[in-house]
């Protein structure tokens, strides 16, 4: 799935995406990201990860909802 | 923080030295030998726990005997036997993981899912009574209340990404620049909240030996250069195992109506932990081993230790809620 989202530096510019295999993406530097409705969410973490998946509760932001969806159920949770 | 309360001959000796001159009184013969379930143990778990807590915040009334030699000699000694005991349950773990891949994020994964237990998270989300939620958080709130201090200790031990990754993620944990943010601030906000005391080290007499334990293998990890891999497989395990438990946790709190604070502490970790849990796996283990590929295996093994550990101490405190439940009941129909 594409990303719905872009996340800018404080300059404006798109910062750097690293890519967490079948997970989310992490964003460093990121001052803002602005989801596909133009809404801007500021960012407060020095790294913040990115849905890819689309089933996140708390889009744009992961919350690991992805495990449950790609691969077998972790112990413990 | 007061001194805790003595639970057998470990513990008593342990504290009878910080009370005098460490090195007056000698270790009692067979010091620890005859301990048979060394992670349970409530005695020498709570010794050790003693011991490491001089390099924390230390005792009220006690002078510094965070170096003397002779209580630094006895924390070895436990220490060895909780290590070897640690290496013991989870070596099949380890293997397991060396042999089914060869890329470290999917070994974590192998292990994460061969270690099983019963579901505290799920219990709590749909089950719980208040009390048992309180119970739950009294037991946390001795790690929660210096989160992420043990892993903080290995920062000067390691280099490049895995340094740079490491300190990424603990700027996270203390607040990002924000004292009010800082994640053992936001558990003392929500001990606060239901009434219970948030002083660091509060409730460690209620504490069960394995719940020591799980804080003891931080600290056991933290404290020691040549344990570094392990420590940071633990977090990785940690982090990894935090963020939809957290989320579970969360909406059992909302369930039993608990303040509004309690459920935001854990709602923070289901958002940071989802980060954290990919920093650590990738950058900080993922750095490391590249740097330091014989340390792969004390990653791991570090990895099995926190999931095994978890397991023992989720089984004891379901346990306690079960037979707090059928004595309810005896009661009743008596």
């Amino acid at each position: 799935m594409a990303p719905e989202w872009r996340a800018l530096s404080s300059t404006g510019a798109e910062v750097d995406l690293e890519p967490c295999g079948d997970g989310p993406v992490l964003a460093r530097h990121a001052c803002v990201v602005v989801d596909a409705d133009g809404v801007q969410h500021p960012v407060t973490r020095p790294v913040v990860a990115l849905c890819t998946c689309g089933r996140s509760q708390r889009r744009p932001w992961c919350d690991s909802t992805h495990k449950s969806v790609r691969r077998s159920p972790t112990s413990g949770a | 923080m007061k001194l805790p309360l003595a639970r057998g001959p470990l513990s008593s000796h342990v504290l009878a030295l910080l009370e005098a001159a460490p090195s007056g009184l000698p270790a009692p013969d067979g010091w620890a030998d005859e301990v048979q379930d060394v992670l349970g143990d409530d005695d020498l778990q709570l010794a050790l726990w003693i011991l490491y807590e001089l390099h924390y915040r230390g005792f009220d009334g006690v002078p510094d005997h965070e170096w003397d030699p002779h209580l630094i000699a006895l924390r070895t000694r436990l220490e060895q036997r909780f290590e070897a005991e640690l290496r013991q349950c989870t070596a099949g773990y380890v293997e397991a993981a060396l042999h089914a891949s060869e890329d470290l994020f999917d070994q974590v994964m192998v292990v994460v899912d061969a270690v099983d237990g019963p579901s505290l998270p799920r219990y709590l989300q749909r089950e719980a009574s208040s009390v048992e939620m309180l119970d739950f958080l009294t037991q946390r709130s001795l790690y929660h209340l210096k989160e992420s201090d043990p892993h903080a200790f290995v920062i000067p031990r390691i280099d490049g990404r895995a340094k740079v990754a490491l300190a990424e993620l603990q700027y996270d944990e203390y607040g990002a620049g924000r004292p009010a943010r800082l994640h053992a601030q936001l558990f003392a906000d929500a001990l606060d909240a239901c009434g219970l005391d948030p002083a660091y080290g509060a409730y460690v007499d209620l504490v069960p030996g394995h719940t020591l334990a799980v804080n003891n293998v931080m600290s056991l990890f933290g404290l020691s250069r040549r344990l570094r891999g392990a420590a940071l497989g633990h977090l990785a395990a940690f982090e990894t195992t935090s963020s939809v438990p957290c989320r579970r946790i969360a909406g059992g709190i909302e369930r039993l109506g608990l303040p509004t604070v309690v459920a935001a502490y854990f709602h923070e970790h289901v958002e940071a932990d989802a980060v954290h849990e990919q920093v650590a796996i990738r950058d900080i283990c993922g750095g490391l081993v590249e740097d330091h590929p014989e340390l792969r295996g004390d990653v791991l093994f570090g990895v099995a230790a926190c999931l095994h550990l978890d397991v023992l101490a989720a089984r004891g405190l379901l346990g306690s809620w079960e037979r707090r439940r059928e004595d309810a009941v005896v009661r009743q129909v008596a």
